[in-house]
């Protein structure tokens, strides 16, 4: 059983102390973050301030100069092979693009992860698959479509679709409505919300887009001068001290979205 | 019925390890409501040894509801719930309703997801069987349509060139210089090396015949004849197409995937005349003059091996070249290359814009470039072979 070596009560994801650095280039320096059981974590920060250098660092694409990454409360150094798969089969990630498999239908896309980590028959996997393509919003007929005959929103779903296929403790999502229209981002930010409710999820999302950081966010992460600065509820960021955050929170963009988020909570 | 929650806690202490792997079932018939009673863990690892069973169990029972009993399910995944949703479905007559009783709000959620999956339109078959006709149909439509739009490309193509011939101001003098540095330069020390091998490797061939009826001297012939006439601009060809075609298509594609060329056609720029023409002008020029390296070398592969072998001297070799072989051999060598290098360019080119958005068809288009091109190169050099032939050259 891999599951035994997981303990689901211990914070999905944690980065203590990181350091990440390319040639002289220093682009975190003692970074701190932790995302907690359940929740929604948007990450924002500048352009070129190291998110999606943090995102990789955090998957494991990349390893840190220095510091340790923890999942489930275990150092991802010390992991034997068999819960580091155990723990990779725990996350699920929608990259920017989707990034599907260009040679694969939708359906089989999706059942990459399945048949490489699981011992279910074909029959089963295709419905399983068919059940993700249905809960994140697309039409059956996509199962047999081409990543090149989907539009850019349904890339997304389909992207996440398989990032959901094994169904992960934690997801992580890289500017997930970017390229969306403002309807198919707020359809996206409910799916997310959705799943978030059926499944249990842990999400960590890259974000640019001011509209989902305030509609479905538990906690807003800022990332400038190479570290964590805070990581708190909307209302305690937008009140911190910095030039960055400030700007950041306090412009004529940050100010509609505001507005028009807490008209839809109401 | 009522007592058996009551069970529950010491049936569960007994199996604490049993629970704690496995995933199990009940199932409980109440007048027309059917009361399904998982337990363990409903995830994708247990999916495997569940699939079926319940569908199976259920497809002889007779209910309208369905309820589901949680209170005993340790972790409940997508593919737990689809398996149990597939309850509602499977029985003699599909169930019109459906509750989960006992179990927490998150169970329920996914539960519907579930249900609204298994009850949700079926998917499209996929394949069918007459579909290796219709792929055998399907190819020979492309391949029509193949002939067809290259030669229309090259017709498009002579027009735009010509139209760049009238204006010279119009041709991109920086793009022509670097690309014949990527084909001509760039690939003159393979040609120079391939060809000089094969050279030798004609000598050897020749110098064993040859001397064993004492007319060693006839390898020069042997060597001039097939390098100067065939080999040399053969080889200069296929490498060319083999290095440069696939280049062409690779860079062009990609810049078709990035919607770069869709930007310069609304800017207003000619595709033709930016991406064809000078790649075109490239291979003119770099064509004769790296066959025209590949001759040299071939010939000093030859006359090295004839020296060694033979012990024909250079001074010999190369009297005897000029005499028995002569000069005109090399210019019908050279003559045929101007027409390989366009065809190369504008198989590349051609190829390269006719990649679509996807990463597997600019491979395929590669491929075909640089099949296609070499196709072209020895299929247009045996017409040139019967030409000469037809006018006694």
């Amino acid at each position: 059983m891999p599951d035994a070596h997981i303990n689901s009560d211990a914070p999905p994801m944690e980065a203590r102390g990181i350091l990440t650095q390319f040639g002289p280039n220093v682009i975190h320096e003692n970074l701190d973050f932790m995302v907690h059981t359940g929740e929604i974590v948007g990450l924002v920060g500048g352009s070129g301030s190291g998110k999606s250098v943090l995102l990789n660092t955090m998957l494991g694409l990349k390893e840190p100069e220095g510091g340790v990454v923890r999942y489930f409360g275990q150092n991802r150094d010390e992991l034997d092979p068999e819960t580091r798969r155990a723990i990779n089969n725990e996350m699920g990630v929608l990259f920017q693009g989707g990034a599907l498999f260009s040679s694969m239908t939708v359906r089989e896309n999706i059942m990459v992860p399945m048949r490489e980590h699981t011992d279910i028959s074909p029959a089963l996997m295709r419905e399983l698959a068919d059940m993700k393509i249905h809960m994140v919003g697309l039409p059956p007929e996509s199962a047999i479509l081409y990543p090149s005959d989907l539009s850019g929103g349904m890339k997304k779903r389909a992207g996440l679709a398989r990032a959901l296929a094994l169904d992960p403790k934690l997801l992580f999502l890289d500017e997930p409505t970017a390229g969306l229209d403002p309807i198919g981002a707020n359809a996206f930010d409910e799916l997310i919300l959705g799943l978030r409710e059926a499944m249990d999820l842990t999400v960590l999302m890259v974000t640019h887009d001011l509209d989902s950081l305030y509609a479905i966010c538990d906690r807003i992460a800022v990332l400038v001068d190479k570290r964590i600065a805070i990581a708190d509820s909307l209302a305690v960021v937008s009140e911190y001290d910095h030039p960055w955050v400030q700007e950041y929170f306090g412009g004529p963009r940050s100010r509609a979205a505001l507005s028009a988020g807490g008209k839809k909570s109401d | 019925m009522k007592t058996k929650p009551l069970d529950l806690p010491v049936l569960a202490l007994h199996r604490v390890p049993m629970l704690a792997t496995t995933a199990e079932y009940s199932l409980e018939m109440k007048g027309e409501t059917l009361i399904v009673h998982p337990c363990g863990r409903w995830t994708i690892e247990e999916a495997g040894q569940l699939d079926g069973r319940l569908a199976k169990e259920v497809s002889k029972l007779t209910y309208r509801h369905v309820d589901y009993d949680m209170s005993r399910v340790e972790e409940l995944d997508t593919s737990g719930a689809y398996l149990l949703a597939r309850a509602i479905r499977y029985g003699v007559t599909e169930a019109e309703s459906w509750n989960v009783c006992t179990g927490s709000q998150g169970q329920k959620t996914l539960m519907s997801a579930a249900t609204s999956a298994v009850l949700g339109q079926e998917p499209v078959a996929g394949r069918q069987w007459y579909d290796a006709f219709a792929r055998v149909g399907q190819a020979t439509l492309r391949f029509w349509n193949e002939l067809v739009e290259t030669m229309a490309f090259l017709g498009h193509f002579f027009v735009v060139f010509a139209k760049v011939l009238v204006k010279p101001k119009r041709l991109r003098g920086k793009a022509i210089v670097s690309l014949i540095e990527q084909v001509g330069l760039d690939a003159a020390p393979i040609v120079m090396t391939l060809s000089f091998f094969i050279g030798a490797v004609i000598a050897y061939m020749g110098a064993n015949l040859l001397a064993s009826f004492g007319a060693s001297v006839f390898m020069v012939d042997l060597v001039g004849f097939s390098v100067l006439r065939e080999l040399a601009v053969i080889i200069t060809a296929i490498l060319l197409a083999g290095r440069s075609d696939s280049a062409f298509t690779a860079s062009i594609g990609s810049m078709k995937m990035r919607q770069e060329i869709d930007a310069m056609t609304v800017m207003g720029l000619d595709t033709y005349e930016v991406l064809v023409v000078p790649r075109a002008i490239a291979c003119l020029v770099a064509m004769p003059i790296l066959t025209f390296l590949a001759m040299m070398s071939g010939l000093a592969g030859g006359l090295i091996v004839a020296w060694a072998t033979a012990d024909i001297s250079p001074i010999l070799f190369l009297n005897r070249l000029n005499y028995a072989v002569g000069v005109e051999n090399m210019w019908v060598g050279l003559v045929k290359t101007p027409f390989f290098g366009l065809i190369i360019a504008v198989i590349g080119c051609r190829q390269g814009l006719a990649v679509s958005g996807s990463v597997e068809s600019l491979g395929q288009r590669t491929t075909t470039a640089v099949v296609q091109a070499i196709f072209a190169v020895i299929f247009v050099n045996a017409m040139f072979a019967i030409l000469f032939y037809q006018l006694g050259i």
